[in-house]
């Protein structure tokens, strides 16, 4: 049940998003659900006592290979799927709680929760980076077999 | 002769207006760059070269004209625009429309304001940040705190931006006024953790795009404007965190 609120509301909370950076109004519903599957991970992987800083990697790996997939079916830049689709990892809470931490003359504290905000943030760029890669090597794949079936063919 | 300078004038400048459109609404430069050269290649300028960052675009001929700059000062997130001017662009490199086309088109997609009225942005603001309110654990209880601090807080950042330009200024202003309301909330018993609120109504304003385009910049080489853009994604960063550490040292 709990599993089932967390869908509906991260993909409003996405499409919402999604309605402030202009999307095309066509493929504002699949910027939804690119966020709804980033977050299903994030969520599931947490709540099974992963650590944030993977979790967050997990999500926004499959969070790239989504809006990969959708930016060749729709034929648009692949930016428009992806940038609604991380902000809900966007490690907003640790920053604020190194932020207030500081602010109360805490200042370790403060720092060891900055620098996990800095860690979350490096391990969603490595998603990103990692799955585009990744999806580049599979289609290459794909292209040279089907350009070697079609030699034989040929001949 | 006269004849194809003038063609190559026009060409230059919808190559221009193209690569201006883009980095205005928030593209990545590599992109620009690589849209910009394909539509070159497709005019048969198969020797232009094209330097593009954040504030402003070079390109240049080779050795017959002259090279052009054009200066960017603003830069807003646009989407709509981004996909408009890459349909344009690989209609023109296929050979669907023409150079004329292209260009009148470019220019009616640069006057336009292809944005949703304020009043359905604002909407859209309030319930993301009620709903990321949900998403980070909080209470039923506070989704009506967390719905209109960040409606207001989007709203004032809209205005703010509006009234002076100051981008900073704007973000700064705006999370204040989502600490405020937060505070006054929790204060008069309408919302019970402030932490949460306060949280879920700024991610409206966090600077998603510019994160994500720093760093797919940084991977394909552009180190210039992925630090500009790093530089600017830090700033907005500093902006919130500096307002909501005024509201907590309360």
């Amino acid at each position: 049940m709990d599993i089932i609120v967390q869908l509906i509301v991260s993909f409003f909370a996405t499409a919402g998003i999604a309605v402030i950076f202009n999307v095309p109004r066509k493929t504002l519903f699949h910027c939804g659900f690119v966020g709804v599957v980033g977050w299903l991970i994030y969520y599931v992987l947490t709540e099974y006592g992963m650590d944030v800083v993977n979790a967050s990697f997990f999500g926004s790996f499959v969070v790239a290979i989504v809006a990969h997939l959708y930016a060749r079916r729709f034929k648009m830049p692949m930016i428009i799927f992806i940038v609604a689709g991380i902000i809900p990892l966007v490690p907003g809470g640790m920053a604020y709680n190194a932020m207030r931490n500081v602010v109360e003359d805490d200042y370790l504290q403060g720092l060891q929760y900055g620098l996990k905000a800095f860690l979350i943030t490096g391990a969603i760029v490595m998603g990103l980076v990692f799955a585009e890669v990744f999806m580049q090597l599979i289609f290459r794949g794909i292209y040279t077999s089907k350009m070697k079936i079609r030699k034989v063919y040929k001949r | 002769m006269i004849l194809q300078e003038a063609d190559n004038e026009l060409t230059i400048d919808c190559l221009l207006l193209a690569g201006r459109i883009m980095i205005e609404s928030g593209a990545e430069t590599y992109r620009v760059e690589d849209t910009m050269l394909r539509m070159a290649q497709s005019q048969n300028m198969l020797d232009a070269q094209c330097y593009a960052t954040p504030t402003g675009i070079i390109f240049s001929l080779g050795k017959t004209q002259p090279t052009r700059i054009t200066s960017i000062s603003s830069r807003v997130t646009d989407l709509q625009k981004i996909a408009l001017v890459n349909s344009v662009s690989r209609r023109l490199t296929s050979h669907i429309i023409t150079l004329d086309e292209a260009h009148d088109e470019l220019k009616s997609i640069q006057k336009t304001n292809y944005f949703l009225p304020i009043y359905m942005q604002v909407l859209s603001a309030a319930l993301a940040s009620g709903c990321f309110l949900i998403m980070f654990k909080g209470g039923w209880s506070d989704f009506p705190a967390a719905f209109i601090a960040g409606g207001l807080g989007f709203l004032v950042l809209v205005w703010m931006n509006y009234l002076t330009k100051v981008k900073f200024f704007s973000e700064f202003t705006a999370s204040l006024i989502i600490g405020l309301i937060a505070f006054f909330a929790v204060k008069s018993g309408y919302g019970a953790e402030i932490d949460k609120i306060i949280i879920s109504s700024v991610m409206p304003l966090v600077p998603g795009i510019l994160i994500t385009n720093a760093v797919r910049d940084l991977m394909a080489g552009h180190f210039m404007s992925g630090m500009a853009k790093g530089a600017e994604a830090f700033l907005t960063a500093f902006a919130i965190g500096a307002a909501i550490a005024v509201i907590l040292s309360f």
